[in-house]
């Protein structure tokens, strides 16, 4: 396929915290960077983001990294590489004041400093308390605040964006090294191939491969497709953090403040049943216990609705003076998502996935990594990635909230500064191969002339539901044996998606189809690497894997404290040690871990 | 000027937003009206796509009331949909 090639120093896909934040150091630092982005930058799903940004900052009384940093391990379920949690929570101060020298709209104090607001998890004294408060916020829209703060500081350094791209396939040469990415232009529908010097991935998540998911549509996982299809293994993806309330058919959150103000669950057979779970908490029991019921309930056939697929969140009890006072827009989220009012009927609820933990490899500068000549952390030279779609790994088993945002702006502006190093040391572009577009022509191609196939629509329901329904929040060996086959089978079937529309111009239907072949991607990563892991870890929960002497909440560190790497190729698996060695501070050996 | 294919596929892309929220009351809103849309309506939600998420969901969820009586009827179209 003869194509048009454009040449850059550095090439950037995504338009999130990451992918700004590292578009911004390479602009800044007098590169040509090309961001490539599917929707405009500020849409991107860190908008989503209320929590704030962790950082030690101790403005609110005294704090430290070490404490910070023994919360996230502790938080990772000893997951976490210890050497990047350190760097990250090192860095962590730096780079909110950086932010806030850029213009971002922080909460004040009286005094002027940043406001830091208290969150889950965050403690002083190395776990031991009390609560510390660490969350750096713009008021509840601190993900919106980053964006277009890091988006006008991209416009003043001139940064190119290409907007309304969707990138399709790394480039790599016979050694292996990356030399950029083939990208689709909506408007057009040409491809292009951005020839780099360096390609950085910021794609964000791939919540999106679960039927209850409160993702935008956007994140689809297409750079860990891309890495995947390029040979290129994903770590730890068996990690996913669920929370036990969003909206059924929809994944729209309700707030943990519903159970708070006494609402309750109940089954199919109107029973309260997390009395049966957790006698004195019940439904205030931690995310994790309720989850863990909820699955459960539904496991056993007690769950309600048609499919017995949901249960239900009962508030009417509530009256709806307390509901419209303390609650503020539940009836409204309800209504509008589930078509029923709170103050009349139960809202259908089911565990809904949030965030990724596991992503593309990398280790704390940005840099992807795998095994190879230099042992399991081998560099990939010319490719990077940070935010959610990589893993680098600080959130490990389970992410300590606040430290999304974190990690976006430390490990974004860390890539940007190793793609300058490496531009430094090598200059010049390396010749294209003569095959560098021919995986994304053939996918084209494929798709255009593909006959008597399936609807894109369908296919990517039945990952979602298989996902949903077999790799969930709590996680039955049975099950995941069933969804091992079931995805491999749905995997033959994306190969023949068929989509109905050949135009060329701002073709949605042939992006949803590309889009699918990366959700694919993911899904097995997923369930390959869940039905491989057993133990429960962190947020990966197993109903044959429970808390007994010598495993702590069932997690099994003689056997498997180290981190899953699945590959595309015959959905093989290797493992790789965690490193348990910070880079200063002393290591923070793994115990039970209790909050 | 009639509204074309390419300008629907257009107005659907620019529906996939940083919030699950507002995709889903737009998809929902494709879903109903994007059939009938005239020239007017389009530039108005084309319009009403540029604002940030946050803005857009406090106007579709009714918790802001819409200052722009060019957007009004479409931000209605969409609540109702």
């Amino acid at each position: 396929m003869a194509l048009a090639v454009r040449q850059f120093d550095a090439v950037v896909v995504g338009a999130g915290g990451a992918g700004l934040r590292a578009a911004l150091q390479l602009a800044e630092a007098g590169l040509r960077v090309a961001v490539l982005t599917k929707v405009f930058p500020t849409r991107s799903h860190t908008v989503a983001a209320q929590g704030g940004i962790g950082a030690a900052l101790g403005n609110m009384g005294t704090d430290s990294w070490q404490w910070h940093m023994y919360d996230t391990v502790k938080g990772s379920d000893w997951l976490g590489d210890q050497d990047a949690i350190e760097y990250m929570c090192r860095e962590a101060p730096k780079v909110v004041i950086e932010l806030e020298h850029f213009g971002m709209p922080f909460d004040r104090n009286e005094d002027g400093t940043v406001y830091q607001r208290p969150f889950g998890g965050h403690m002083q004294n190395m776990g031991a308390g009390p609560a510390v408060q660490r969350s750096c916020c713009a008021a509840d829209r601190t993900g919106h605040a980053m964006l277009h703060t890091l988006y006008q500081r991209n416009v003043r350094a001139r940064t190119q964006f290409f907007v309304e791209w969707m990138a399709l396939d790394l480039v790599r040469d016979a050694s292996g090294q990356v030399l950029g990415v083939t990208a689709l232009e909506m408007e057009t529908g040409e491809v292009v191939l951005f020839h780099a010097r360096a390609t950085l991935f910021a794609t964000g998540g791939a919540g999106r491969i679960f039927a209850a998911s409160t993702n935008a549509f956007i994140n689809t996982g297409d750079g860990l497709g891309m890495a995947a299809r390029a040979g290129i293994p994903l770590e730890d993806m068996e990690f996913y953090q669920f929370h036990p309330t969003g909206v059924y058919g929809a994944g729209v959150l309700i707030t943990e403040g519903v159970r708070g103000e006494g609402g309750y669950l109940l089954n199919k057979n109107g029973e309260r049943f997390m009395e049966r779970y957790a006698p004195s908490a019940k439904d205030l029991a931690s995310r994790d216990v309720v989850s863990r019921a909820m699955a459960t309930e539904i496991k056993e056939g007690r769950g309600a609705g048609p499919n017995a697929d949901y249960l239900l969140l009962k508030l009417d009890h509530l009256g709806p003076e307390v509901i419209d006072k303390r609650l503020p827009g539940i009836r409204e989220i309800a209504k509008k998502f589930a078509n029923v009012d709170p103050v009349r009927e139960p809202i259908p609820v089911v565990p809904t996935v949030h965030y990724q933990m596991g992503g593309i490899p990398t280790n704390y500068h940005g840099e992807v990594v795998v095994p190879g000549r230099q042992g399991p952390n081998t560099v990939v030279p010319g490719f990077y990635a940070a935010g959610e779609c990589a893993c680098a790994s600080v959130h490990g088993a389970n992410r300590l909230g606040t430290n999304s945002l974190t990690d976006l702006v430390v490990f974004g502006k860390a890539a940007g500064d190793s793609v300058i190093r490496f531009l430094r040391e090598n200059p010049g572009h390396k010749p294209l191969p003569a095959d560098a577009a021919e995986r994304s022509a053939a996918r084209l191609a494929r798709l255009d002339g593909q006959r008597g196939g399936e609807s894109v629509h369908v296919l990517g329901n039945e990952i979602r539901r298989t996902m949903q329904a077999h790799c969930g929040v709590f996680r039955f060996p049975d099950l995941l044996a069933e969804g091992v086959q079931m995805i491999r089978a749905l995997s033959d079937r994306v190969a023949r998606s068929e989509i109905q529309d050949k135009s060329k111009v701002f073709n949605t239907a042939r992006v949803e189809a590309l889009e699918l072949d990366n959700l694919i991607e993911v899904a097995r990563a997923t369930m390959v690497s869940a039905h491989a892991r057993k133990e429960s870890r962190g947020a990966h929960d197993r109903a044959d894997c429970h808390d007994r002497p010598g495993f702590p909440n069932g997690r099994d560190d003689q056997n498997w404290l180290k981190h899953t790497l699945w590959y595309k190729e015959g959905d093989r698996l290797e493992y790789k040690p965690v490193n348990l060695k910070p880079l200063t501070a002393e290591t923070i050996p793994p115990k039970a871990r209790a909050y | 000027m009639a509204v074309t294919e390419a300008d629907l596929r257009r107005l659907r892309w620019r529906c996939r937003r940083g919030l699950l929220e507002n995709d889903l009351l737009l998809e929902r809103f494709l879903v109903r009206h994007a059939a009938t849309l005239d020239e007017g309506r389009l530039a108005a939600l084309n319009a009403l796509l540029e604002r940030g998420d946050n803005e857009l969901w406090d106007l579709l969820s009714g918790r802001v009331e819409c200052d722009d009586a060019r957007l009004a009827p479409v931000v209605a179209m969409i609540r109702d949909a």
